[in-house]
C-alpha cells in the first residue's frame, strides 16, 4: 500500500493540498485573505470538518488555515515528524525479581494518533525504560503485548486470553505479574481474573492511569512504579488493582479485583474499594498492609486457570416505571442470565412480575444486586422482596452489579444447571460476597461539614 | 614573588574590557557595536467573569494562608508533538520538586488541578482576545487549535498550559519604526507562587486559570528605550479595549534581549515598564561579557571537551574555615566539596552584570537546579576572600592546583543533591565555551536578574487531545471587527492634534482616557486641550494622592463638567472639586461647592475690592514693585474667584485697575 500522504483530509481541505501538491508533514506556505501562514502541515484527525488546514507554525503552535480564504499556496520543504519514545534496552539486575508486564493498551504507555486526534497506546519495555527509568531499580521486566485495546474495548475473549498469558507465566516462574489497562473497565477485568486465576502463587496487578503519559502530571510513571513494586515484591498473591490513593503522588492503594469500583470519571484517585478496606497501601519505598487475611504468597506454581464465559448474559438497571417489555425483550434475545440492578434494598416494581415469571420459565438465571452500591440485599423486608424471590430471583450480599456479572458470566460458561448456578454465585471465590462490613468500609464524606473540612485542609487530598 | 591574583582589580579590569557603561551614558553606537537586540512578550489579563476552561469566578484572590485543600504533585517530562523531549523539561526534572498547591473552594475546582477535563473555551473571554488581535494587525487564524505548553516547574498543576494562537504577523507602529509582532495567543494564567525552599515549592491557585493573552514580538528594537516604547504601545491597546484587567499583575511582559554573536534571554516577569531600559542594557552587556570570557576561554583550551573539572569531598575537621554558611552547612551534615575548574582563573571574578561576577552565574544554577539555597558555595576570587592562607595550602594538597591558572569553588549540599551540583557546575562552565546559554531570568527592580530556567522550545508543544478545534468564520469575524475601538496610534495623533502636553500621553493612554475627553468635549463647551491637560495632569495628581472610591468611574468627570458648565461656573474650580467627586462620588455637586466653601460672586463684586487692597499693598507690602504687589492682591482675591471667574481676568483686571 502506498504511503498516505493526506492523512486524514478529505472533502475541500484535500483537494486544495492535491492542487497545489502539498504534503502532510510538508512545510507550506500559504497565502489567504486573512493575510500569510507558515508553517508544517499536520495530519488532520478524522472527525474534524474538510474546511481547514492544520499547520504547526515555526514556534510549535498549532493553528487550522480556513481552505475557503486560500488564494495560492507552496510546498517549501518536507520533513516528516517521528514520534517515539526514546528506547533504552531494559537493563538486567541481578537478585531483582521477575515481572512480567502484559499490555492491552490504555492511557498507562501512550502516544498521539492523528486520525482520531486521541491517545492510542504505545508500548514496548525499552519504552517504558526510556518513560521511566526508575523501573529498573524495582524489578527486571519483560513485556508482552497481548492485545491493544481501549478499555472499553476489553471483553470475555480477552479476559480469558489473559488468563491463559498468566497462567503460561506462572509455569514459567515468573515473580509477579502487572497488567497495563484502561481504567475504565479496570475493575470488571480485576473480577474476571480472579474467577479465571484461582490459586494464585504470585501477585496479578492490574494498573492503568488517569491521566495519559503525553501529560507531565500523569499518573501513569508512579502508578506503574507501585504496580511493578507489588508484582515484584509484595506478599499479597491475589488479583488486585493497584491505583492512586489521593489525586496527590504520594501513595498507591492495592484494591481486591472482586471489590474495586470506578468512583469518578477523570480524577486520579478514581478507584475505591467498596464495603471494605483495600488490601494495602502502597508508596515507592514501602508496602503497608491494611488487611490481615489474605492469600500469601507461595513458590509453587499451582494455579488454576479457568478460561470460561458465557456471552449471553446481560445486566438490567431498573428504574421506576420501566416497563416489562425491556425483559421480555431480553428474554426472547435467548440472554440465559441476567443482573438486575434494583433500587433499596432490591426491588423493582410489580409491573415487571409477569416478564419475570416468563424468564424464570424459560429457565434464565436472574440475580439481584444494587444501585445503591454499598450495602447489602436484604428481600425480606419488604413483600416485593419477598414476591420477587418466589419468582426465582436470588439475591446476591454485597456483590457490587459489575462483578456479578462477570460472574454470571464465568459461572455460565461452566455450567447450566440452576441449583449449579446458583451456589456457584453465592460462594466467593475471593470475597465478591462478604460476610461482614466493617465500620470503616462505607466512607463517602460530605464536603461542607466543618470535621470534614478540617480534615481535607489537613490530609492530602 | 608572584603577585597575588586580586579579584577586584580584575573584576574592574574586565568592566572596562567589555566596554561597559551605564545606560545614562550610552548612546545608540554604544548599542550597536554590542549589537543590541530585543523583543518582548506582553501578557495582559482579560476582563472576563470566569475562568478560560472551567466556569470557576476570574480574579476572586486569596491569601496565602486562606486555602481549603493541598495536594501534591511531581512533574516528568514528556515527548513534543514531535518526538523530542524539552530542555526546560529535562532541567525541571532534576531538581526533583514537591510540588504543592494550595487550593481555595472560591477559586478553584477540580479543573484547576487537573482532575477534570477541560470545559469548552470561555467564549468571552475568546472574542476580546480576538478583538486585540484585529488591533494589533495580525493575520486571524482559520481554527483555533488548544495546544498543551509543557511547564514542568509546577505554575501549572496539569504540568502544561492551554494556548491557542489567534493570529500571526502583525505590527504595532512605535514613533520612529514598525515593531512586528511574532503571534498573539490566548491563554490560562498560571499559578501564584507562595515559596519555593531546597526541593519545596508551594503555589496557590487563585490566578490559575484566568483568562490571559500574550502578543509577543519580533527582536526589532535596537536600545532599551524602544523596548519600553514598544511595550507601552502594546499594553495602551490592550487597554483601548477596556475590556481587560488592570492593577498589580494584571499586565506582566516578558523581555527577551540578546547582543550579537551571543543567544536569546527571556527576562521574565517585569511587573513596570519603566524597568525595562535598565534590565535589557544590562542583560546586553552580561551576554557581551560572557562571550569574552568565552574567548579568553576557547584561547586556553583546544575544545571544551578537553576541558575537565576536578572535584573531591572535603572533612569539615581538616580546616579552621570560620565561614558562618560553612558552620552551618556543618551544622546541618551538608557534605562538602572543592571543585577545581581549570584554567578559570580569572573568570570567576569576570564581570557580568554591575555587581555581579561569573561566579554568581553558578552560584545561580546551584539553587535554581540543585535547590541548594544561598549562600551555597565560596571560591577562590571572592572580593573577601574565605579560603586563604593555611586552609588554601591543605586544599592545594588535596587538590592539586595550579593557582595561576586554575580556580577552586567549594560548595555545600545535603548528600542527595551533591550528584546534580557537581552537574550543575560542570555544565554552566561547560556552556562558558561557547558563550551565552539560552535561559530565562529573574529580574530585579534594580536592573540585575538570576538564572530562573533554561529556556523553552518550541518542542514544549503538544496538541490538547482533550479539545476540539473552533473555526473562526468571515462573517465571525467581521462582526467582531465592527465593534473594534480606535488605533492607539490614531490616538497619539489626537493627543497632539489638541496640544495636550507630551508628559500626559503615558497616563492617559495607559488609563484609556481619551474616550472620557471625547465625551465631555462632543457633549459640552470645552477644549479639548483644557480637557486633555486637566485629565493628564489634575486627574493624575488626584489618582496619586486621594483614595478612590469604589463607586467612582471615570464618566462622573463629565457630570461635573455638564453642572459646572449649567451653573455657568469657571472651570478652574473643578480643580477644587475632583479630589471630593473622586473620594464620594454619589456626594451631589452642590455639596461638593458647600465642602470647599464655595460662595457664589460676580466678577463685578470681586473687582469692588482690588481698590482697597492697592491700599493695603501700599501700607503693609513688604516689597513695593508692581508685580509683587498685583501677585498679593490677586493672591487675597483667588479663593473668592475661584469659580466666579477666570484667573487671566483677574489678574488682567488687577493690572488694569492698578496701572
Amino acid at each position: 500500500m502506498s504511503e498516505d500522504l493526506f492523512q486524514g483530509y478529505k472533502g475541500e481541505a484535500l483537494d486544495l493540498l492535491k492542487k497545489y501538491h502539498v504534503r502532510v508533514w510538508g512545510h507550506a506556505v500559504i497565502n489567504t485573505t486573512r493575510g500569510k501562514f507558515e508553517g508544517t502541515v499536520l495530519p488532520r484527525s478524522e472527525n474534524d470538518d474538510d474546511k481547514h488546514i492544520v499547520l504547526k507554525i515555526i514556534t510549535g503552535y498549532n493553528v487550522g488555515v480556513d481552505v475557503s480564504t486560500v488564494q495560492d499556496m507552496k510546498e517549501a520543504g518536507y520533513k516528516k515528524a517521528n514520534y517515539a519514545i526514546p528506547e533504552k534496552e531494559f537493563p538486567y539486575t541481578e537478585n531483582l525479581p521477575h515481572v512480567k508486564l502484559f499490555g492491552t493498551g490504555g492511557t498507562i504507555a501512550s502516544r498521539l494518533d492523528y486520525r482520531t486526534g486521541a491517545v492510542i497506546p504505545a508500548f514496548s519495555p525499552g519504552e517504558l525504560y526510556g518513560a521511566v527509568p526508575e523501573l529498573a531499580d524495582i524489578c527486571n521486566l519483560d513485556t508482552e503485548k497481548v492485545f491493544a485495546v481501549f478499555s472499553e474495548n476489553m471483553g470475555p475473549k480477552q479476559y480469558m486470553s489473559l488468563a491463559k498469558a498468566i497462567g503460561k507465566e506462572i509455569e514459567n516462574g515468573i515473580d509477579g505479574i502487572v497488567i497495563g489497562h484502561g481504567t475504565d473497565t479496570l475493575h470488571h477485568t480485576g473480577a474476571a481474573l480472579t474467577f479465571m486465576c484461582q490459586n494464585l502463587p504470585v501477585p496479578v496487578i492490574l494498573v492503568g492511569s488517569q491521566r495519559s503519559s503525553d501529560r507531565p502530571s500523569s499518573d501513569a510513571a508512579l502508578n506503574l512504579m507501585h504496580a511493578m513494586k507489588a508484582a515484584a515484591e509484595s506478599d499479597i498473591a491475589e488479583v488486585q488493582v493497584c491505583m492512586f490513593g489521593p489525586t496527590s503522588d504520594e501513595y498507591g492503594l492495592l484494591h481486591k479485583g472482586t471489590r474495586v469500583r470506578k468512583m469518578h470519571s477523570s480524577y486520579r484517585s478514581t478507584f475505591r474499594t467498596i464495603g471494605d478496606t483495600p488490601l494495602a497501601m502502597i508508596s515507592r519505598t514501602k508496602i503497608t498492609p491494611i488487611k490481615k487475611i489474605y492469600n500469601k504468597r507461595r513458590s509453587d506454581k499451582n494455579v488454576v486457570i479457568k478460561p470460561y464465559f458465557e456471552d449471553k448474559v446481560t445486566m438490567l438497571y431498573y428504574y421506576p416505571g420501566m416497563s416489562a417489555d425491556i425483559l421480555d425483550s431480553m428474554v426472547d434475545l435467548g440472554y440465559k442470565g441476567i443482573i438486575i440492578i434494583g433500587t433499596g434494598l432490591g426491588h423493582v416494581n410489580k409491573e415487571l412480575y409477569p416478564a419475570i415469571e416468563r424468564a424464570q420459565k424459560k429457565g434464565v438465571h436472574m440475580f439481584m444486586t444494587l444501585q445503591t452500591i454499598w450495602g447489602y440485599v436484604q428481600m425480606f423486608v419488604y413483600d416485593t422482596g419477598r414476591d420477587m424471590m418466589a419468582k426465582g430471583i436470588i439475591p446476591l450480599g454485597n456483590m457490587l452489579p459489575e462483578v456479578a456479572f462477570i460472574k454470571l458470566g464465568w459461572v455460565l460458561g461452566q455450567t447450566n444447571d440452576h441449583e449449579e448456578v446458583k451456589a456457584m454465585m453465592l460462594e466467593p471465590i475471593n470475597d465478591e460476597i462478604t460476610e461482614r462490613e466493617p465500620y470503616n468500609g462505607y466512607l463517602v464524606y460530605q464536603g461542607g461539614v466543618p470535621e470534614v473540612e478540617e480534615f481535607i485542609k489537613k490530609v492530602h487530598k | 614573588m608572584k603577585k597575588a591574583f586580586d579579584p577586584i582589580r580584575n573584576y574592574q579590569e574586565t568592566i572596562k574590557k567589555a566596554g561597559y557603561v551605564p545606560r545614562k551614558e550610552a548612546s545608540q553606537e554604544d548599542y550597536d557595536r554590542i549589537g543590541f537586540m530585543s523583543g518582548l512578550e506582553v501578557h495582559q489579563q482579560l476582563l472576563t467573569k470566569r475562568k478560560l476552561f472551567c466556569h470557576c469566578p476570574a480574579g476572586v484572590y486569596n491569601s496565602d494562608d486562606d486555602y481549603d485543600a493541598e495536594i501534591l504533585r511531581h512533574m516528568r517530562p514528556t515527548l513534543s508533538e514531535l518526538g523530542e523531549y524539552d530542555g526546560t523539561a529535562l532541567m525541571e526534572f532534576k531538581t526533583r520538586k514537591n510540588i504543592t498547591y494550595r487550593l481555595n473552594n472560591d477559586s478553584a475546582c477540580t479543573y484547576d488541578v487537573d482532575d477534570t477535563p477541560p470545559f469548552i473555551i470561555n467564549k468571552e473571554a475568546l472574542e476580546i482576545a480576538l478583538e486585540i488581535s484585529m488591533l494589533s494587525k495580525l493575520n486571524i487564524v482559520g481554527e483555533v487549535h488548544i495546544t498543551r505548553k509543557q511547564y514542568l516547574d509546577g505554575s501549572i498543576p496539569a504540568g502544561f498550559q492551554r494556548t491557542a494562537i489567534l493570529g500571526v504577523e502583525g505590527v504595532v507602529p512605535i514613533s520612529n519604526k514598525d515593531i512586528r509582532l511574532i503571534q498573539l495567543s490566548i491563554e490560562e494564567d498560571s499559578c501564584r507562587e507562595i515559596s519555593d525552599i531546597g526541593h519545596e515549592r508551594v503555589y496557590k491557585t487563585d490566578r490559575l486559570g484566568m483568562p490571559l493573552i500574550e502578543t509577543v514580538t519580533y527582536p526589532d528594537c535596537v536600545n532599551p528605550d524602544e523596548v519600553k516604547e514598544t511595550c507601552d504601545y502594546i499594553r495602551f491597546l490592550n487597554r483601548s479595549t477596556d475590556k481587560v484587567r488592570t492593577g498589580m499583575g494584571a499586565a506582566r511582559q516578558d523581555v527577551n534581549v540578546s547582543c550579537k554573536g551571543g543567544s536569546r534571554v527571556e527576562i521574565k516577569g517585569v511587573a513596570h515598564t519603566k524597568w525595562i531600559p535598565e534590565l535589557t542594557h544590562n542583560e546586553a552587556f552580561r551576554q557581551w561579557s560572557l562571550l569574552l570570557i568565552r574567548d579568553e576561554l576557547n584561547k586556553q583550551f583546544k575544545s571544551k571537551d578537553e576541558w575537565k573539572m576536578d572535584y573531591t569531598r572535603l572533612e569539615y575537621d581538616a580546616f579552621s574555615i570560620n565561614h558562618p554558611p560553612i558552620k552551618l552547612a556543618k551544622a546541618n551534615g551538608d557534605h562538602l566539596y572543592v571543585v577545581k575548574l581549570p584554567g578559570f582563573n580569572g573568570i570567576l571574578s569576570h564581570f557580568t552584570q554591575p555587581g555581579k561576577c561569573f561566579a554568581d552565574e553558578i552560584a545561580d544554577r546551584l539553587k535554581v537546579i540543585a535547590c541548594i539555597e544561598k549562600p551555597n558555595m565560596v571560591h577562590t576570587e571572592m572580593a573577601k576572600p574565605v579560603i586563604t592562607g593555611a586552609d588554601l595550602e591543605i586544599i592545594s594538597s588535596i587538590m592539586i592546583t595550579d593557582q595561576e591558572k586554575d580556580a577552586l569553588v567549594i560548595f555545600w549540599a545535603p548528600k542527595d543533591d551533591v550528584k546534580t551540583a557537581l552537574e550543575t557546575i560542570e555544565e554552566r562552565c561547560q556552556m562558558a565555551f561557547d558563550g551565552v546559554p539560552e535561559e530565562t531570568r529573574k529580574s530585579f527592580e534594580d536592573g540585575s536578574t538570576i538564572f530562573e530556567r533554561v529556556l523553552p522550545g518550541a518542542d514544549r508543544m503538544y496538541p490538547d487531545t482533550d479539545s476540539a478545534p473552533i473555526p473562526l468564520s468571515n462573517e465571525y469575524i467581521d462582526t467582531l471587527g465592527n465593534q473594534l475601538p480606535i488605533d492607539v496610534s490614531e490616538r497619539f495623533k489626537q493627543l497632539r492634534d489638541w496640544k495636550i502636553p507630551a508628559d500626559t500621553y503615558q497616563y492617559i493612554l495607559r488609563k484609556n482616557l481619551v474616550p472620557v475627553i471625547e465625551d465631555i468635549i462632543e457633549s459640552l463647551d470645552y477644549t479639548p486641550q483644557y480637557i486633555g491637560t486637566f485629565i493628564g495632569q489634575t486627574l493624575k495628581y488626584v489618582e496619586g494622592h486621594f483614595k478612590q472610591a469604589i463607586d467612582f468611574n471615570y464618566s462622573q468627570l463629565t457630570s461635573m463638567f455638564r453642572f459646572i458648565q449649567e451653573e455657568k461656573l469657571e472651570k478652574e474650580i473643578a480643580k477644587w472639586m475632583l479630589s471630593h467627586l473622586y473620594e464620594h462620588p454619589n456626594m451631589d455637586f452642590q455639596s461638593i461647592l458647600e465642602t470647599i466653601k464655595f460662595k457664589r460672586s460676580t466678577e463685578e463684586a470681586i473687582m469692588k475690592n482690588v481698590p482697597l487692597l492697592i491700599e493695603k499693598y501700599k501700607k503693609e507690602g513688604r516689597k513695593q514693585c508692581k508685580t509683587a504687589e498685583k501677585d498679593w492682591i490677586a493672591g487675597q482675591l483667588r479663593k473668592q474667584a475661584i469659580g466666579n471667574m477666570n484667573m487671566k481676568t483677574l489678574a488682567n483686571n488687577i493690572e488694569a485697575l492698578n496701572k
